[in-house]
């Protein structure tokens, strides 16, 4: 916790000169505003931990303000806001499963599973014969999200992305 | 990179870190810095690891352990550096001494640190500060191949790299340099604190890229075992040498005078009681030995692991060692 808000720490510099008290540099990330800071600490300082969970919910429905998720074992439902699902928007499909991550039972950020198959609506033909994927070209999917497929891809056919980068793994194992 | 194999990050436990051919090397570079010294006539010397005292340095952590022997049981300390012990052979008559061996330090290992490491500290009689850094400039010429040193007061260095006089600056001012945030109120913490950051921050990473760099004439509040400056007594004849953002040696023109001994060793204690960590009993038979006489003498130590990182252009002080710490 950093000025009342929940941190990750993305990396930890330990720094002891011969004479002198140690310090160390720390680079955090502030999970609700997203900035990346750099702090200074004594070392051996304490932070309070941030009651941070994470659960596995599948996306029902948007009504405009909020998005809702599912617990699929309990049935409970959350709201999150469009700070929370920053750029996951482009990955939601219903009844997908999500990691929400649940600040004081606030949902503050959710993340979409590493791959997604999605379906593509609109790419253009392409070239026959072309099974390298030299190229590629952009292909819209159903979630509104476009990638760079190969060229032998068509439309309507359904695709495995990964999520962290963005980018075309594979046709989708049926 | 030369020589610089990285081993892959899953090597076995019970395998050695160090390459067999820089096991070579680190051996070669022990026997250049003894014949170094042969040469000049000063004489290797042991000094006991555990001690019945430790050093009271606020910022080093000893390692304490207990002989217990029936009913009595008496605290020994793994020696910091081996300071006390070579001051005492000096004032027993020893002459110019060396010693090249472990010291150990209760800390946290890291790029640059592991708690068991190898020092080699020395004293020369009649020198100063001044005469050892060009004995320190001598031997890194030797060892590491590199040209000559460039040499820098710590006042010179923050005008240079920051543009503060340290002799006018406010405490205000220090800290607007800095430009960092804070989890800790920076405003209460001591001047030296601050310079001591900007130092590590936005000095050293700086200073000592092409050829080794001397900073001498430490503030006084930072002297340590060094004498006081006596034209300037706002500085002390203690000085440290960097390169490519290594911390290599620390060196003073020693304090002789066993008043002022007892003196900064009380104030040590002071420091650590306001940040609360354990006292220290200050070594009586160290100021015994400065009461009898301790020779004019100048000495250094540096660390013999972070010089083989330097002379292999090594990444991790774990790729000198046999078996760092994880891994002993």
């Amino acid at each position: 916790m950093l000025d009342g808000e929940p941190c990750n720490i993305l990396e930890n510099e330990y720094v002891k000169p011969g004479k002198g008290q140690a310090f160390n540099r720390v680079k955090i990330r502030k999970l609700i505003s997203g900035k990346v800071l750099e702090k200074t600490f004594r070392s051996g300082e304490s932070v309070e931990g941030a009651d941070v969970m994470d659960t596995e919910l599948s996306y029902l429905y948007n009504d405009g303000e909020f998005w809702h998720f599912m617990n699929n074992e309990t049935f409970e439902q959350v709201a999150a806001d469009e700070k929370a699902l920053g750029d996951t928007v482009k990955w939601l499909v219903e009844n997908d499963l999500f990691t929400i991550t649940l600040w004081n039972g606030t949902p503050i950020v959710v993340t979409p599973q590493n791959f997604v198959d999605l379906e593509i609506t609109e790419t253009d033909p392409g070239l026959k014969g072309d099974t390298a994927g030299t190229g590629g070209k952009p292909a819209t999917l159903v979630t509104g999200a476009v990638v760079r497929v190969p060229l032998f891809i068509q439309t309507g056919e359904v695709i495995k992305v990964d999520t962290r980068s963005g980018e075309y793994v594979s046709r989708a194992s049926k | 990179m030369k020589n610089s194999r990285c081993h892959p990050a899953d090597l076995p436990a019970w395998q050695m870190q160090i390459t067999p051919a820089n096991l070579h090397l680190r051996a070669q570079l022990l026997a250049r810095i003894r014949s170094f010294f042969s040469a000049k006539h000063v004489t290797e010397v042991d000094v006991p690891v555990l001690s019945h005292a430790g050093v009271t340095d606020p910022y080093i952590d000893n390692f304490v352990t207990q002989l217990t022997l029936g009913q009595s049981t008496t605290s020994l300390y793994l020696q910091t550096s081996p300071e006390y012990a070579m001051k005492r052979m000096l004032a027993s008559g020893s002459g110019c001494i060396y010693y090249l061996g472990k010291a150990f330090r209760h800390e946290d290992a890291g790029r640059q640190h592991n708690p068991e490491f190898t020092m080699l500290e020395w004293y020369r009689i009649d020198f100063d500060d001044r005469a050892l850094m060009q004995e320190v400039d001598a031997l890194l010429m030797d060892v590491l191949d590199v040209l000559s040193a460039e040499y820098l007061s710590y006042h010179a260095a923050f005008l240079y790299y920051i543009g503060l006089d340290i002799n006018t600056a406010t405490h205000d001012e220090l800290i607007a340099a800095l430009a960092m945030d804070f989890h800790y109120d920076i405003q209460q913490v001591s001047r030296d604190h601050v310079l001591q950051l900007l130092f590590n921050i936005h000095i050293e990473p700086k200073i000592g890229q092409e050829r080794p760099c001397f900073i001498f004439d430490f503030p006084a509040s930072q002297a340590a075992l060094a004498k006081i400056t006596a034209a300037d007594p706002r500085y002390a004849h203690r000085f440290e040498v960097y390169f490519k953002g290594l911390e290599l040696a620390n060196g003073y023109w020693e304090l002789t005078d066993a008043v002022e001994q007892s003196r900064r060793f009380a104030a040590d204690n002071a420091v650590r009681e306001a940040l609360g960590v354990e006292q220290v009993v200050p070594d009586s038979r160290l100021i015994a030995a400065l009461e009898h006489g301790l020779p004019e003498c100048a000495g250094v130590a540096l660390g013999v692991d972070r010089l083989f990182m330097l002379a292999q252009n090594l990444n991790s002080i774990e790729d000198t060692l046999t078996f760092p710490l994880p891994k002993a």
